[in-house]
């Protein structure tokens, strides 16, 4: 539906270099690198603000690469939202509307509905100077949805958000995505990739390094960029059934920290959390589990032993380690990590 | 602790005799006319016509190069082109050249003999001694005061909601008059409020230009050459009042503008 096509960029410390992906109909692509990775030019070159060196964008098969900025047919919601503050919610919201001459009626309809499904109906009168961050965002993206765009490009959308509005807003960013908006989202967030995307980019000083599902990413990071900055390499399908348990890819029941019956997202935990013994231990591990080493390999890092414990996990150890307990393929061993090392991410409408 | 005493005692001073610099000559001049004699002043019809003729020759200048400035203070906020120091510089031009000089030039430009003059005369208009002329006058001393505020206000509109406003299917029209001017109108406007009042007050450009008809400043002068101080000094305590109106005005739009 759009793509990007070798979109290049030079500034005189910074350059784009390369960059080529595309998002699916009804995708949620999740664009992860750390700030000043190039991140946000994407998105500001997408929606036209800026234009690239080189290279092509297509959105439904069309070159768009030279289309005015107000033809785009793609909306983007600043980090800072940039809600007019001398407008009012209803104002905002109408913003669009007015520009396409719709109607006043059909213009107070539309902004009723909007903000009806944000869940800001009754600001609709309110100023935007005294709204909260949380409000302010939805109030961006009610204005955005107003533009019927064919996608939506959101820019940090739950960096300056406390805990709380975080969760609500990932609810409802899943639930406009699973009505059919197609979203490109950018973020220096892995939990944020985790509990949205259904593909995500990872994008470093300017290049484009992976793409793929979120699994490709987190199991086989194709540099040590991605290694580090997702740190995760034991991430898993997880459902919780019951308090502190959870059920991996259908497989293995594990301990974590409580969770909510029935809640469906993803389970990770890091690759050193992860202790092999030789013998069962007595000890704070609530997870141990009897296992059989698939693969052993050196990383930059440290050793990577690959189990399987049911489910297959990685277990990152020293040389010294390896040695001492005599490891190598095909050995039987005991994996144990901490059930508070677990991290699950809900991924529910 | 003492030391401190000592300093802030003379910062005191000092601050006390400017204000009473700027304070002494106006207070003095307002009690030098009685209350009948400003009654009667305010009845001349020399005083009254000079006043309105300086309030509408001001109040078109602001106006008709303010549809001008406007645009200009936007490109100069908004666009980097080769030249720009230079072109902000020029329009700086007019605050440091006495404005003796400036009247000079404009009558230069203005006259009869000039193109400006030529074509003028084919409309029949006459720019020397006409409150066209004094317009122009007063434009030319007070265009940077209306054209610095308002390129502040405009920078001071972040890229990002015009942006947005682009993003929204906005024409770049559109997103001037329905973000960028309603958001930097208070900076305008007080910059209009200053380049109304620096016109109002102008005398230097304006005399060479115009003796007659006689805008206030100059018939302040006029009555203080013609008969002495004490004819002028009303006049002056009449047309400083009128200027303090929209000195208060300024201040309250400024006042709303921190706000």
């Amino acid at each position: 539906m759009l793509e990007l096509k070798n979109i290049s960029l030079n500034f005189k410390e910074f350059s784009l270099r390369e960059i080529s992906f595309s998002v699916e109909q009804g995708e949620y692509f999740v664009l992860l690198g750390k700030s000043g990775a190039g991140k946000s030019l994407i998105l500001e070159i997408i929606a036209g603000m800026l234009k690239p060196g080189s290279g092509k964008v297509f959105l439904s098969g069309k070159d768009i690469t030279e289309e005015r900025i107000q033809k785009r047919e793609v909306a983007i919601v600043f980090q800072d939202y940039a809600v007019f503050p001398h407008l009012s919610v209803k104002e905002n919201i109408c913003y669009p509307l007015r520009a396409k001459n719709v109607n006043k009626h059909e213009q107070d309809k539309r902004a009723k509905e909007l903000a009806e499904r944000l869940g800001i109906g009754h600001l609709l009168n309110r100023r935007t100077t005294t709204l909260s961050g949380g409000e302010l965002q939805r109030v961006a993206l009610a204005r955005a949805l107003a533009t019927d765009p064919k996608c939506i490009l959101l820019d940090e959308p739950l960096s300056s958000l406390d805990v709380q509005l975080q969760h609500d807003l990932r609810t409802m960013l899943r639930k406009l995505n699973k009505d059919g908006l197609t979203i490109i989202h950018v973020t220096h967030n892995y939990e944020e990739a985790v509990s949205l995307a259904s593909r995500v980019g990872i994008i470093d000083s300017g290049t484009l390094e992976q793409t793929g599902t979120l699994k490709e990413v987190f199991h086989s990071p194709k540099s040590l960029y991605i290694a580090n900055l997702t740190g995760i390499k034991n991430f898993y399908n997880a459902e919780i059934t019951g308090k502190g348990k959870a059920i991996l890819e259908q497989k293995k029941e594990i301990h974590l920290p409580a969770a909510e019956k029935g809640k469906t997202g993803f389970a990770l935990f890091r690759a050193e959390d992860v202790v092999i013994s030789c013998e069962a231990l007595v000890s704070s591990f609530t997870n141990n589990f009897k296992g059989k080493i698939l693969h052993i390999s050196p990383s930059i890092t440290g050793v990577e032993v690959l189990l399987d414990a049911g489910i297959r996990l990685t277990a990152l150890i020293t040389e010294q380690s390896v040695e001492k307990l005599e490891l190598k393929e095909g050995k039987e061993v005991y994996v144990n990590f901490k059930a508070s090392a677990v991290r699950f991410i809900d991924t529910a409408v | 602790m003492k030391q401190n005493g000592v300093f802030h005692l003379i910062i005191l001073f000092l601050s006390g005799l400017v204000l009473l610099f700027i304070l002494a000559p106006i207070t003095g001049l307002f009690f030098s006319s009685s209350v009948p004699q400003l009654l009667e002043t305010t009845k001349d019809k020399e005083v009254q016509g000079s006043i309105s003729l300086t309030l509408s020759t001001a109040f078109f200048a602001t106006f008709f190069f303010g549809l001008m400035i406007v645009p200009l203070a936007y490109l100069l906020a908004r666009k980097d082109f080769p030249g720009k120091k230079v072109v902000m510089g020029i329009m700086d031009l007019p605050v440091v050249i006495p404005h003796t000089a400036a009247g000079i030039a404009i009558l230069g430009f203005i006259s009869r003999d000039s193109t400006v003059g030529k074509f003028a005369g084919y409309l029949g208009l006459e720019l020397i001694g006409n409150p066209i002329g004094i317009s122009l006058a007063m434009a030319f001393v007070s265009v940077p005061f209306l054209l610095n505020a308002a390129r502040d206000g405009f920078s001071a509109v972040p890229i990002r909601l015009e942006k947005a406003a682009l993003n929204l299917g906005a024409s770049p029209a559109r997103v001037f008059f329905t973000i960028s001017l309603p958001l930097a109108w208070r900076s305008i406007l007080s910059g209009a409020i200053m380049m109304f009042a620096r016109g109002m007050s102008e005398f230097g450009a304006v005399v060479i230009i115009a003796y007659h008809p006689m805008v206030a400043p100059i018939m302040i002068y006029d009555r203080l050459g013609a008969f002495g101080l004490k004819y002028a000094q009303p006049v002056a305590v009449i047309f400083i009042l009128v200027s303090l109106v929209f000195f208060v005005l300024l201040r309250v739009v400024a006042a709303r503008k921190t706000e």
